[in-house]
């Protein structure tokens, strides 16, 4: 295996353009967090031309439902969740500036193809690692939605966050590829 | 009549919904490290020491070992010769949920309307099957399901005559479709026979099976065999990044059915496979 590449957020498109698929990623910085519910009610407000509660212009969503923080840690297990639940809200948003999602699972081929137009990137994160993720995350607020419990979208800090590039900017799909060289 | 007071159901439900959410069984570890151990890809033997060190991590934290800490699946079997005292046996169950998933910090992830969709704010209610068996035991079995996995299940009503080379079929393409959505390494519960929803409660009992164990019918050992091989071919490999390790393995129930019938159900499960038994 290659030599991870280390990268803090925001990205820039010059920092999505060098990445391809199957590189290991070593991610520091800010990050949002958004799944199903928040996902529909951010591009709610893009519809309606309001503001969202973050800029998206270079940010990074991690798909993700943490559990509940114990007395003295910032946040529990926090995991990526499935992806293709949020295929159908992803392009208005890099289209809107992000840059990067984090999750696991396929995605369509209009996010692919958003991806490609506007620079951006797909992560995978391991599914099912949500403790050994959490030793990553080092701050966590919830910014909005409160109410939606798990699904609220927060800000998170994290330090050294292990990523494998899925789909690059160049229309790359590291499932199709690695499944292919492994199928008998 | 044996006397048996619901509040002993909460306390074991509320246990159970923990632990089974920071530790895997022993047979779930062995797996993972016999895996890693031949698995062709680097990038799939990585993974699977991430779910070893993942575990590990959330055995010492208490953390649990996924943020999805799922649905409570509730299976019951019931001695006829029992008196529930004290309560109600659904309450008593969601009870044990609601404490389990408060005071082990679990993440509540059940909405009250699938449409209108406001979250119950305590991962109630459970799913909860009874079965009334002989005798003066009450057997609960715990498996805390995730949604990932449990959205890339299906079920189809097949006819008879496209017999067992139909079920493979069918059984195959459910995984193949499914690619790296529901967490591989996974564990495929199949149930063959009975009704449309005979079929699919099978398919998830299936999944309560230790792995590396085989149908007690020669003929259901083999099919179980072939499908694990069958996967395994596809290449989809861990977290679907490539790999020989697609599933960890099958597990096949069967139940009689209609001359007319030949449903199949496939129930997957994610690699972090979460449930728990005990009798009062």
């Amino acid at each position: 295996m290659s030599d991870a590449i280390r990268l803090t957020t925001p990205l820039t498109d010059a920092d999505v353009e060098k990445l391809k698929i199957g590189d290991r990623v070593i991610l520091s910085g800010v990050l949002y967090t958004a799944r199903d519910a928040a996902h529909a009610r951010l591009v709610d407000l893009i519809e309606k031309g309001e503001e969202l509660p973050f800029d998206p212009q270079g940010q990074v969503i991690y798909f993700v439902g943490p559990t509940p923080p114990p007395p003295g840690r910032v946040i529990g297990s926090a995991g990526p969740t499935t992806s293709y639940r949020m295929d159908s809200y992803s392009p208005i948003l890099i289209s809107k500036g992000l840059k990067g999602m984090i999750g696991k699972g396929k995605r369509s081929k209009e996010v692919v193809e958003s991806m490609k137009e506007h620079k951006a990137v797909y992560f995978g994160a391991t599914g099912g690692t949500g403790a050994l993720i959490s030793g990553c995350i080092k701050e966590a607020e919830v910014i909005a939605y409160e109410d939606l419990g798990p699904e609220a979208i927060r800000k998170l800090v994290v330090e050294d966050f292990p990523l494998i590039v899925v789909n690059d900017a160049h229309g790359g799909d590291l499932y199709e590829k690695g499944r292919a060289l492994y199928a008998k | 009549m044996r006397e048996v007071d619901v509040s002993l159901i909460t306390d074991a439900v509320k246990r159970m919904s923990m632990e089974a959410n920071t530790r895997l069984g022993d047979d779930v570890i062995a797996t993972y490290a016999a895996c890693a151990e031949r698995e062709e890809s680097e990038t799939g033997k990585s993974i699977l020491e991430q779910l070893q060190r993942n575990a590990a991590i959330s055995g010492e934290t208490g953390l649990p070992l996924c943020q999805d800490t799922g649905v409570a699946v509730v299976f019951i079997e019931l001695g006829q010769e029992v008196h529930l005292t004290g309560g109600e046996l659904k309450e008593a169950v969601n009870e044990g949920v609601r404490r389990g998933y408060r005071e082990g910090y679990l993440r509540k992830s059940i909405v009250a309307d699938p449409l209108r969709r406001k979250n119950t704010g305590d991962n109630t209610p459970a799913v909860l099957h009874v079965d009334v068996v002989p005798g003066d035991k009450v057997k609960i079995t715990i498996a805390t399901k995730g949604g990932g996995s449990e959205n890339m299940s299906g079920i189809k009503m097949l006819k008879p005559a496209d017999g067992v080379e139909g079920v493979k079929d069918y059984v195959v393409e459910r995984v193949r479709e499914a690619g790296p959505n529901p967490c591989p390494p996974t564990i495929v519960g199949v149930g063959i026979g009975g009704t449309f929803e005979v079929a699919a409660i099978l398919s998830k009992k299936a999944l309560l099976r230790p792995l590396g164990k085989r149908h007690a019918d020669p003929f259901y050992a083999a099919l179980e065999e072939e499908l694990l091989e069958k996967i395994n071919r596809l290449g989809i490999g861990p977290m679907g990044l490539g790999g020989s390790t697609t599933s960890f393995d099958v597990k096949v129930e069967v139940h009689p059915c209609h001359i007319a019938s030949l449903p199949v159900a496939v129930n997957i499960q994610c690699h972090s496979t979460r449930h728990l038994e005990t009798e009062i």
